[in-house]
């Protein structure tokens, strides 16, 4: 190592513990002198966390850089947040489902201010969307760079902090809302502070991304990776504007959003529909855009689609957010531009799922015979069936009907579950054996397993609430023969039992799909012999344990 | 093949700037306007910003997550005028910070519950709303009416809700504190002032115990009898652009 190396590293590690012991300081200070008990709660968290990072970069200070991995690659923080990935998303699934029996049994609520309905529906939402999908977008990503740019990614702490930061911020915000701290805005319920910090980390994410970017050695940024780009500078846009709040006092949780009525329902929207967009389906492009070609060994199906889609996804999806807001005290109109973009969506989207599934010519056999393939595919078609329904839905005709009733639960979640978290599912199957070297996955049955349980969780769950939704609004608009409102609200309630119940059963296959894939992913980690090596593809086995003619 | 779109796939600057633009036109064409077209807005009279006392309940309302399970919007939709009121104006919400139109409708809309169940009703329903309505899957609140009211930060809420443009006048900030405490102690002076800064507001035991300590329940149910109480329609102009 020469001088100037060494000069860098040691540059890193006394930045590292400056900033450190700032943050420290900081927060130290709010813990002691606030007089609300959840930002004292808070702050001490975050002075603590500072200082064990302190403790930490000082315990590893002006050694050389940690012993290189064969492939010359950063992979410590990938780990992390693949394990974390697994761990929240258990989490997050078990929430939902735990609210959605408390909507069939009120009293599990337990008349308790931790445990009510209205309190678990942020943790839920956030611990799936930004712990579980987040966490795989930040493994996926950084790992999809580097080798797509064979290069390292830069900075010694820096994605350390990306890393371990996230997990702090979801902590954070995942305790606050327990605890009644909450912006009320829908997947943006985190309060100013903890907005705040999620900045400075997704700041640092960009540059670690760009960074990598940056010292590619291969000419071209591969597809996978404008995805992924677009998702990290959008959803940084989308953050800072919808969360635009002026604190109480600094010392206090509580803050008041800029914006107000017509104008913050308007921006609200504009980021609701596009956390959707950007960090659910433009990050999630990226990884089948990486992992489909790897898995199934065939190059993507068609390069001009990839650039047209990708354009005109980004171009149009920012515009959809009024129709969540259709015959709504916003203009007429804003609230038809946005069903228009909306309805146009349809072919970008479409045109994403069509280079997913074609990418298999050739190779349609895998989907029998590999279950992380039938993940990575299905979830593609998941990707194909909600990315119609949203336009249908979309329309203000429809959007009368199935506005405010549970149809829109279903649609998410056929999105959610279908695409989201299968792609996820896929993508963690293939990157667990790659990152830890070993030869396959434990069991590929179990994947099997996994594949088909929550399969089965999912249909009932979307098909469930198609009907109670449907049923739902059909209700809310009837009128009897001498034209009164033929149901009372409490008997549409009434009638929703039936579907919560099974809506609550799917779910539950759900978890446990889940957690026969921790199981799995847990004993491949620890090093155990795989029962069914014969069985699974010689891709399986990370790049440097595959025989020499599978590369 | 689109040999002219290496540009982009060769710079990474350039395919950053590119994703800028084409990630923010939707978004400057819907939300700006509404900042400056006119007619986004409606011209009513009766709109006020919130009493002291509403604006702390509207805080706990946000802290359990209401919004979760209720909308404040009725839609311009013959079913909806019918079961809840008039369809609901922009200038209903506009000091709204932050807005709760909400997404979903588990149990019904509040945008105009307030005078339509008794204060007992409410101290009641919250308590154990399967205690008034059987059939109901609402949690129940029964720790709200144990809990006293934080009322030392009304003063600072105020101030912050003026500096995100709320017209809250320094004397209603200066009151803050004797307006919050007057709105559950009726017939008494500190209440007639409170009416002449806050018209309409309801003033009541609000959960039916004598004290002069407002509970949080006290809070929640003076924000929800004032929902959609404001507006008077009669002077409404129905000419408004969003009229169906």
């Amino acid at each position: 190592m020469n001088d100037v190396e060494q000069g860098q590293l040691a540059f890193s590690d006394v930045s590292a513990v400056l900033l450190g012991g700032i943050a420290a300081l900081v927060c130290g200070y709010v813990a002691v002198v606030t007089t609300d008990d959840v930002m004292a709660f808070h702050a001490a968290v975050m002075a603590l966390a500072a200082l064990l990072a302190v403790f930490y970069v000082l315990s590893q200070a002006f050694t050389d850089l940690p012993a290189e991995t064969p492939s010359g690659y950063f992979d410590g923080p990938i780990k992390v947040a693949t394990v974390a990935a697994v761990v929240w998303g258990i989490a997050g699934f078990l929430v939902g489902d735990i609210i959605a029996w408390q909507m069939a049994f009120p009293a599990l609520n337990f008349d308790l201010p931790w445990t009510s309905f209205g309190r678990l529906r942020p943790l839920h939402t956030s611990a799936v969307i930004f712990a579980f999908g987040g966490n795989v977008l930040l493994a996926t990503s950084l790992y999809v760079v580097q080798r797509t740019s064979q290069a390292r990614m830069p900075g010694r702490w820096a994605p350390w902090f990306v890393v371990w930061g996230y997990q702090l911020f979801i902590l954070i915000a995942g305790t606050g809302y327990i605890l009644g701290v909450t912006q009320s805005k829908e997947y943006a319920e985190p309060e100013w502070y903890a907005d705040l910090f999620l900045t400075i980390v997704w700041v640092v994410y960009f540059f670690v991304f760009v960074g990598t970017l940056a010292r590619r050695k291969e000419p071209h940024i591969y597809v996978a990776n404008w995805f992924y780009l677009a998702f990290i500078v959008t959803i940084a846009m989308l953050h800072i504007v919808n969360n635009l709040t002026v604190p109480v006092s600094f010392t206090a949780t509580k803050s008041y959003i800029l914006f107000a009525g017509v104008q913050d329902a308007m921006t609200q929207w504009w980021y609701g529909h596009n956390a959707v967009g950007f960090f659910l389906t433009a990050g999630f492009l990226g990884i089948m855009y990486y992992f489909i070609p790897k898995r199934v060994e065939r190059p993507v199906y068609s390069y001009r689609l990839s650039i047209v889609h990708f354009w005109t996804l980004i171009f149009i999806y920012i515009w959809a957010g009024p129709h969540h807001l259709h015959y709504t005290a916003l203009p007429d109109w804003a609230q038809t531009l946005g069903m228009t973009f909306s309805i146009m969506l349809w072919m970008p989207s479409w045109g994403g799922m069509i280079n997913g599934l074609m990418t298999l010519s050739g190779a349609w056999d895998k989907l029998r015979t590999d279950p992380v393939v039938r993940l990575l595919v299905v979830s593609v078609a998941f990707y194909g069936m909600s990315t119609f329904e949203g336009p249908l839905m979309s329309i203000k005709a429809v959007n009368s009907l199935s506005h405010y009733t549970d149809w829109t639960i279903g649609h998410v979640h056929s999105g959610a579950l279908g695409w989201v978290a299968m792609v996820s599912f896929g993508a963690i199957y293939c990157l667990v054996p790659w990152l830890w070297k070993r030869k396959a996955l434990y069991s590929i049955r179990l994947v099997e397993w996994h594949f088909w349980v929550s399969t089965l969780g999912i249909l009932l769950y979307i098909t469930a609430m198609w009907v109670s939704g449907i049923l739902q609004g059909l209700m809310w608009r009837a009128y009897d023969r001498l034209g009164f409102l033929q149901y009372s609200f409490i008997e549409t309630v009434e009638a929703m039992k039936p579907f919560y119940v099974i809506r609550a059963i799917g779910g539950l296959l759900f978890v446990l799909g889940a957690l026969i894939m921790a199981y799995n992913i847990w004993r491949t980690i620890r090093g155990d012999e795989s029962v069914d090596a014969a069985e699974q593809p010689l891709v399986a086995a990370a790049p440097e344990l595959r025989p020499v003619a599978a590369q | 093949m689109f040999p002219k779109h290496e540009v982009f796939e060769k710079n990474s600057i350039i395919l950053l700037i590119g994703i800028l633009i084409a990630v923010s036109v939707g978004g400057v064409v819907q939300i700006a306007p509404l900042f400056w077209v006119d007619s986004t807005i409606e011209k009513v009279s009766g709109m006020r910003p919130y009493s002291p006392l509403e604006l702390a309940g509207r805080d706990i309302y946000i802290r359990e997550g209401c919004y979760n399970c209720h909308s404040q919007m009725i839609r311009t939709l013959r079913d909806e005028v019918e079961r809840y009121g008039h369809y609901s104006l922009a200038a209903e919400s506009m000091y709204d910070h932050p807005f709760q139109w909400g997404s979903k409708r588990t149990g019904p809309d509040l945008a105009r519950v307030g005078g339509k169940y008794s204060n007992q009703w409410h101290v009641e329903h919250m308590n154990n709303p399967r205690a008034v309505v059987p059939e109901s899957i609402m949690p129940g609140y029964p720790w709200l009416a144990q809990r006293t009211l934080d009322i030392d930060t009304i003063v600072d809420k105020l101030k912050t809700q003026a500096a995100v443009g709320v017209p809250y006048t320094p004397e209603m900030i200066e009151k803050a504190r004797v307006d919050l405490l007057a709105q559950i102690n009726p017939d008494s002076d500190e209440a007639e002032e409170l009416l002449t800064r806050y018209p309409k507001a309801v003033v009541a035991k609000f959960d039916g115990k004598p004290s002069d300590a407002p509970t949080e329940l006290d809070a929640l149910i003076a924000y929800m009898q004032m929902l959609g109480t404001l507006v008077d329609f009669a002077s409404v102009d129905a000419s408004g652009p969003t009229l169906r």
